[in-house]
């Protein structure tokens, strides 16, 4: 093959594989351009489901609170207060919401309100019990199905029998619009109340703390376990079958799927040492077992990545073992380890069905406040509300699912933040 | 044999089934600077490692033969490393500055022998270190700086200060200037003949030259055995084993 032959060959095959360069490129950018497209409409879907959710349809109620009804006096103490009869104020206030109401009517409007105007119309009388024997306007949390009819979500054009409410119904819906006796606020139940059977009062603060008070305990059982085997496996241990075989079944635990955590937090937390079930105390010891080769892989990792030289140093001036690796490896493995603790931890966070196996998609109406009380978690309230065939729940389900998606957002910020805080050069 | 500080019988280091070093016997003086030479891989490194008990990190290595420092034999189970690595500093190849502050890497070695008892002995300590490693000068305004924003040959002189502050009686360099430039390195070999005088110094190098400016004896290693040791003077200009007379020349490694 002479000179000039080669050359002709070279260039006839440059453009073959300046050609192969450029697809290769497209290809990328088509991949990347069609996982974004499927994020942005994920996204897109939940938010314009789930933004609503932040909204509750209040309604202007005039409430009488005469004394005979209330079977009160203004010199009534707190506690006789506490027990005043506002069922029956409120029972009156709806007999008056429309003039001329028959009894069938009023059993009508009374389905326009929420179950805990009862609840709403005695707080406001014990913030200002000077109203006694006066006349309040006061706006009350309408129904669910008012609420869903105001955002547009229930359609109004289905027959009647297939409606949550009446033709009658609509038209008073349609009279408190028409006379501004009905507006949208900000829903601040959502997040200060916890499960409810009635989607206007439900909230994600219960689900919400028990995730908290779950991770909180994954956190306390994993971490320092996590840390002291990857310090103990990768400084300590002899390299031998035994802790090899070790390490092998760690990386094989971390692939285990999370329901046979589950059951094993059934059969051995629950059964054998009688835990309380439905508890944060159990999912996170559950979750833990879950977490832990997560962040053993991460600590060991970050372990590798300290120089040797560092140690060696340190070895050299006379440190023990113990010194030279608590001293100089592991602050440096640290901030490696706590992004892996993180990432952890988030998967924790949406770990669904090990949670379901311990009870914690119990119906739980109650805030926790402890590590052994029932509660729910953020992603069995979500599925608890999918499964709901109310309305008024979906939006709640997508806007739980954002509230766990903003969760996870400030875990990773927090992550990230860790990372660039306490990375050293060396 | 009167001044011997250390003296190596009949070392062999296994690194698996490979043997390294062949029975290797050397006597070392107070106070001198010995150079370790040969070509790469010929066990040097691994003679120095020796000396302060770092070859037990490396799991396959297996060390024979006996090492006595003053008189005591450190090849042994009933060593305790720890304290004759307060005895002997190490100096090594690349700068390992600890990324912590310049007063906190020099502090660190007195810090945990538990040599000082206030802040202010600390303080005398690490200035004193600081000022024999000949640092002390451009880094007074910066103590609380990391020790890794130095430059190079800094480092390097950072991490003599931490090997000083132990107060050691014995210094191993690993080839303390083959990561500087030629000032750098210019600095180092007058400090190394300035601790001389304190210190008994054991350089692994590379560098002929080198070898030649700063040490007082020399140790010619091939293939792991050990196959001439003199003065330097000597084994520079007119060494006994053709070898040797073939490597200085520049005939092979």
């Amino acid at each position: 093959m002479n000179n000039s032959v080669a050359k002709e060959k070279i260039i006839s095959l440059r453009k073959k594989r300046s050609l192969e360069d450029m697809r290769f490129k497209y290809y990328g950018f088509t991949a990347m351009c069609l996982s974004l497209a499927v994020l942005v409409f994920l996204l897109y879907t939940i938010f314009s489901k789930g933004y609503t959710a932040f909204q509750k349809t209040i309604v202007l109620l005039e409430v009488d609170y005469d004394q005979e009804v209330l079977k009160l006096t203004p010199d009534s103490s707190d506690e006789e207060m506490e027990k005043g009869k506002f069922f029956r104020v409120k029972k009156q206030a709806i007999e008056n919401f429309f003039p001329d109401l028959s009894k069938s009517d009023i059993k009508l409007v009374k389905k326009l309100f929420s179950i805990n105007v009862d609840n709403e119309i005695k707080h406001y009388f014990l913030d200002n019990p000077e109203v006694i024997n006066t006349k309040q306007q006061i706006w009350v949390t309408a129904h669910s199905d008012v609420d869903q009819l105001l955002k547009g979500n229930s359609r109004r054009d289905v027959p009647e029998d297939r409606r949550k409410l009446n033709d009658i119904q609509l038209s008073y819906v349609d009279q408190l619009v028409e006379e501004k006796r009905v507006k949208q606020v900000f829903n601040n139940f959502f997040f200060t109340k916890a499960d409810s059977r009635h989607p206007e009062i439900a909230g994600v603060a219960g689900s919400f703390m028990g995730s908290l008070f779950t991770l909180f305990t994954v956190f306390i059982l994993s971490f320092p376990v996590a840390i002291g085997a990857s310090v103990y496996l990768e400084e300590f241990a002899p390299k031998n079958r035994i802790t090899e075989l070790i390490e092998v079944n760690i990386s094989n635990l971390a692939a285990v799927p999370s329901i046979v955590f589950g059951l094993l937090g059934l059969g051995v937390l629950l059964n054998v040492f009688g835990l309380p079930r439905s508890t944060p105390l159990v999912g996170g010891s559950v979750l833990a077992l879950m977490t832990l080769p997560t962040i053993i892989i991460a600590c060991r990792a970050s372990l590798k990545a300290v120089p040797p030289s560092i140690k060696e140093g340190a070895l050299a001036v006379g440190a023990t073992k113990t010194q030279a690796v608590f001293h100089h490896v592991v602050p440096l493995a640290l901030p490696g380890t706590l992004t892996g603790t993180i990432i952890g931890l988030a998967q924790a966070l949406g770990e669904t069905a090990p949670l379901i196996m311990i009870g914690m998609i119990a119906f739980i109406p109650n805030i926790p406040t402890g590590l052994t009380e029932p509660s729910a978690a953020l992603p069995v309230q979500i599925y608890l509300w999918v499964e709901s065939a109310e309305r008024g729940f979906q939006e709640k389900s997508a806007a739980a699912i954002m509230v766990i998606l903003i969760f996870l957002f400030m875990m990773n910020a927090i992550a990230v933040f860790l990372r660039n805080r306490f990375e050293r050069k060396w | 044999m009167s001044n011997s500080k250390i003296l190596a019988n009949g070392v062999d280091v296994y690194y698996g089934s490979k043997q390294a070093l062949f029975g290797i016997s050397m006597d070392i003086k107070e106070k001198e600077v010995t150079a370790l030479i040969g070509p790469s891989g010929c066990g040097k490194s691994t003679f120095l490692r020796c000396i302060n008990r770092m070859n037990d990190l490396i799991e396959i290595c297996k060390v024979s033969g006996s090492i006595k420092v003053d008189n005591e034999e450190i090849i042994s189970e009933k060593t305790d490393v720890v304290s004759l690595r307060s005895k002997i500093g190490m100096v090594f190849q690349k700068p390992n500055p600890f990324p912590k502050s310049i007063f906190d890497n020099v502090a660190y070695g007195p810090t945990i022998h538990g040599l000082v008892d206030s802040k202010n002995d600390l303080e005398e300590i690490v200035h004193s270190s600081l000022k024999k490693a000949g640092l002390f000068d451009e880094v007074k305004d910066r103590l609380n700086e990391p020790g890794t924003s130095l430059s190079g040959g800094q480092q390097q002189r950072l991490c003599i200060a931490r090997a000083i502050a132990v107060n050691p009686e014995i210094i191993l360099m690993d080839e303390p200037c083959s990561a500087l430039d030629p000032i750098a390195t210019a600095i180092i070999e007058e400090l190394i003949d300035d601790l001389r005088l304190n210190y008994t110094i054991i350089i692994v190098t590379h560098s002929m030259q080198q070898a030649a400016r700063v040490s007082q004896k020399t140790c010619f290693f091939h293939l792991g055995e050990l196959i001439e040791t003199g003065e330097t003077n000597k084994i520079f200009t007119n060494p006994d084993n053709t070898k040797t007379q073939d490597y200085i020349t520049g005939r092979f490694g």
